[in-house]
């Protein structure tokens, strides 16, 4: 079922009210929650990847080059990526608006 | 600290079955727990959930943050109705209805759901011996219901049901031991887990899943929203929670115990309660009182690892 | 081929559950339900049923094994009774808005306080809104043809609800009846091979029981409330089906020497035979009385009833179960519900009997049917009455 804008009719739920989209979650951009941003200073990283690990979130991955990169569409800002990082790259930086 | 290859992080599983856009609070070392779960168990696993933080951030209404089959019944008998998805599927395999083949059947509950209301059923599916796992997300007391104790919440530990008091100062029981409970139950495996050791979690539960039979893992799991502790400190006070004695890292199969990430010497037990407003209130001698109760049980913890290998 | 023999009813409805070749049974024992499920686990454990029987720690487990069981696709068989089935309470909503196909026969029994563990409908009537197909049968024969039938209905792809067969604890359960049984190979030819519209299926995932927000939990509703109203067409062809094939029809709303009746028993389950064979013997006496009986409670058969009762004076409701302090008796206030408004309805006279075992025998219908004839001879229409209480329902305490 795709994400739907309008409320659905009950004749449009699934059997049960089953969720029939796996990985759904991904419309809820609960980047919205976040007050700082995570970022990191690529000179100091060394691509260990730990930051990926922790994540609660599972929005950082690993880009072409082996630098981790954040999905800030779901990063909620809880700093775990900063505490855990041990060369001290990755630093918050408070979100403008 | 988990002796890891610096870079060995990269050799877990890119592949997560609990996805992003899940509604966990920020920091809740919870769902990182139930992420790295999944991450072990793969994508031929279907899950049963008990009503709780990690039913109700993972599944609202139209959408899921979950990539496998799952299904929630009720708050007390996951464990149940993971037993009757592991038994349907042995029958329908046994008659042919659907292609054989390993599929990790996993319950779940927080420690409301398996200490308190659910112990029944999980007692019950233990010690049916269905081919599953069962894994308790211990946050130490009712988080989703806002911050109640359970039989679970360590001993003096503020919540909204035993509250920091003028005469009395939080909980006054000592924290029921489930992994011993379910050891008692002569299953092949029970273990805890820590997501701060991520590798020992993993290998874990991956032996959970492997091993013939029920097995229990009870994961340690940080709630910044309930223990009054800054978001990015999860994973650091995972490790002070071992570090200390107050949740030791060990694993019994078939009956044998062997410790891990073992502790030489305590860290202070305040360097671990301090960053938590739940225990703001402790005196210093409580403090020192509970940690040389944490110190006996760790010393018997040693004592059965030690008779496990005089055994062999 | 089908066999007609002497044999105990628990033991004839296990064995037409075996036949119908039931993946998964979750049970806990309790009076009067156990020897259903003991003789299930006999067939499973001597390799005659090749099926999972999982002897459970309670009937909440029970229920809740049952909703992993359907969940995953198995063809699902549970039994339980009085205490059990209110404590699988709270799972019996859950597992019919998950919308599983689970078959659960109910030994009827009274509820506790005082425990008693004779018949009576306490314990089914207090789970009328779990939103089960309830279905009542009243003998042996029919609660045996009645497994079968409710495996068809609950799987099939129009009604996907579990169904709660319903027959009176000991009074039905533990009589030896001569029972036509039917076998594997006869039911095969009626109910087919259980397909699961969805299940719990790694190739397909999918998430059920998600958290139902405040925009979406009415129409969660509505969509059941129309699965379990719209059941009703697809029920009664079920029925017929059976009939057709094997000659023994039944009817959702069933009624005795009602041509020419002025009073009208409305019943459910095995105290309906007693009602008959005392019907026969006082029509002789120039008695005008019959009987309607509802075989199905759940949907409500509101047009059959309707039809079935038109015409008649008086109604002498017989409910096995009442609300203290509230309205009565519940099939009592849902016929008013029935005939509230409609042109010349009969008058409804209630009447609470037969609790915790006490038996319904013909003083109790001579007491229901004076009452009644007071009513028809112009008299007012009495309160609900518990008629069988010594000292009387509105004696000085």
């Amino acid at each position: 079922m795709p994400k739907q804008d309008a409320a659905p009719k009950w004749q449009d739920l699934a059997l049960g009210c089953a969720t029939l989209e796996p990985g759904s979650s991904k419309y809820q951009k609960t980047g919205d929650w976040r007050s700082s941003r995570p970022v990191w200073n690529f000179d100091q990283c060394v691509k260990c990847g730990v930051c990926t690990v922790f994540c609660p979130e599972g929005c950082l991955s690993i880009d072409a080059k082996g630098y981790p990169q954040v999905d800030l569409d779901y990063c909620k800002g809880c700093a775990i990526c900063v505490t855990e990082c041990w060369t001290g790259c990755i630093s918050m930086e408070e979100e403008k608006d | 600290m988990e002796k890891f290859n610096v870079f060995a992080s990269r050799l877990l599983p890119k592949e997560d079955y609990v996805c992003s856009g899940h509604r966990a609070c920020q920091g809740c070392a919870e769902a990182l727990a139930m992420r790295l779960v999944h991450k072990a168990l793969g994508r031929n696993t279907i899950a049963a959930s008990a009503t709780g933080c990690m039913e109700i951030i993972s599944s609202p209404y139209p959408e899921t943050a979950w990539n496998i089959p799952w299904l929630h019944v009720a708050f007390e008998n996951s464990a149940s109705v993971g037993s009757g998805i592991e038994s349907g599927l042995k029958a329908l395999m046994r008659k042919g209805r659907i292609p054989k083949r390993k599929i990790n059947v996993i319950a779940y509950g927080g420690d409301g759901a398996t200490a308190d209301i659910g112990l029944q059923w999980v007692s019950g599916a233990m010690e049916r011996g269905h081919n599953m796992l069962y894994v308790c997300y211990d946050n130490e007391a009712y988080m989703n219901t806002g911050i109640q104790r359970s039989s679970a919440t360590p001993l003096h530990a503020a919540t909204t049901t035993s509250p920091a008091g003028k005469t009395i100062g939080g909980q006054q029981t000592w924290k029921k031991n489930v992994p011993e409970i379910m050891v008692s139950h002569n299953i092949p495996y029970v273990a805890t887990i820590n997501p701060s050791y991520p590798f020992d979690f993993m290998r874990k539960v991956k032996k959970a899943a492997e091993i013939d039979g029920p097995a229990y893992l009870h994961a340690y799991s940080c709630c910044p929203t309930g223990w009054g502790s800054r978001p990015e400190l999860g994973i650091q006070l995972g490790r002070l929670a071992v570090e200390t004695g107050a949740f030791p890292l060990y694993e019994v199969e078939y009956g044998k115990y062997s410790v891990q990430e073992k502790v030489e010497e305590f860290r202070p037990l305040k360097d671990y309660v301090k960053l938590q407003r739940r225990f703001r209130h402790l005196t210093d001698e409580q403090i020192n009182a509970s940690q040389e109760r944490l110190k006996q049980e760790y010393a018997l913890l040693l004592k059965k690892e030690q008779m496990s290998k005089e055994g062999d | 081929m089908a066999v007609r023999k002497g044999i105990e009813v628990s033991l004839a409805v296990a064995e037409a559950a075996a036949a119908c070749d039931v993946d998964c049974i979750a049970a806990y024992p309790i009076t009067p339900q156990t020897h259903i499920v003991e003789h299930l686990s006999e067939l499973v454990n001597d390799g005659e049923l090749d099926a999972e029987f999982i002897p459970v720690e309670s009937e909440h487990s029970a229920m809740s094994c049952c909703c992993g069981t359907a969940a995953a696709g198995a063809r699902t068989f549970t039994a339980t009774s009085s205490q059990g089935l209110a404590l699988m309470h709270e799972i019996l909503f859950i597992a019919a808005n998950l919308r599983l196909p689970i078959v659960m026969t109910v030994a009827n029994r009274a509820l506790s306080a005082p425990i008693n563990i004779w018949n009576d409908h306490s314990d089914i009537m207090t789970e009328r809104d779990a939103g089960w197909l309830q279905i009542f049968a009243e003998n042996g024969q029919e609660a045996t043809d009645m497994v079968p039938i409710c495996h068809r209905i609950a799987e099939d792809k129009r009604v996907l609800l579990p169904i709660m067969l319903n027959f009176d604890g000991f009074i039905v359960s533990h009589v030896v009846e001569p029972i036509i049984c039917l076998d594997k190979e006869e039911i095969a030819t009626f109910l087919p091979i259980y397909e699961p519209q969805q299940r719990l299926d790694i190739d397909h995932p999918i998430t059920m029981g998600p958290v139902g927000m405040p925009e979406v939990y009415t129409e969660a509703k509505m969509a059941h409330e129309a699965a379990v109203q719209n059941s009703y067409e697809p029920i009664c062809e079920i029925l017929e089906e059976f009939g057709k094939q094997f000659g023994r029809t039944y009817k959702p709303v069933e009624t005795y020497k009602t041509e020419d009746a002025d009073i009208v028993y409305i019943m459910m389950g095995a105290a309906a035979e007693t009602a008959m064979s005392w019907v026969d013997k006082v029509r002789d006496s120039g008695k005008k009385v019959g009987i309607v009986r509802f075989r199905l409670w759940r949907p409500l058969p509101v047009k059959a009833f309707k039809e079935a009762v038109k015409g008649f004076k008086v109604l002498c409701v017989v409910d096995r179960h009442f609300s203290p302090g509230g309205a009565g008796g519940p099939v009592a206030q849902e016929v008013k519900y029935m005939l509230y408004g409609e042109e010349n309805a009969p008058k409804v006279v209630e009447v609470v009997a037969g609790l915790g075992g006490r038996d319904l025998d013909y003083d109790a219908f001579e007491t229901m049917y004076d009452k009644c004839k007071k009513v028809l001879d112009g008299g007012e229409v009495p309160p609900f009455e518990l008629i069988q209480a010594r000292g009387g329902h509105y004696g000085k305490i």
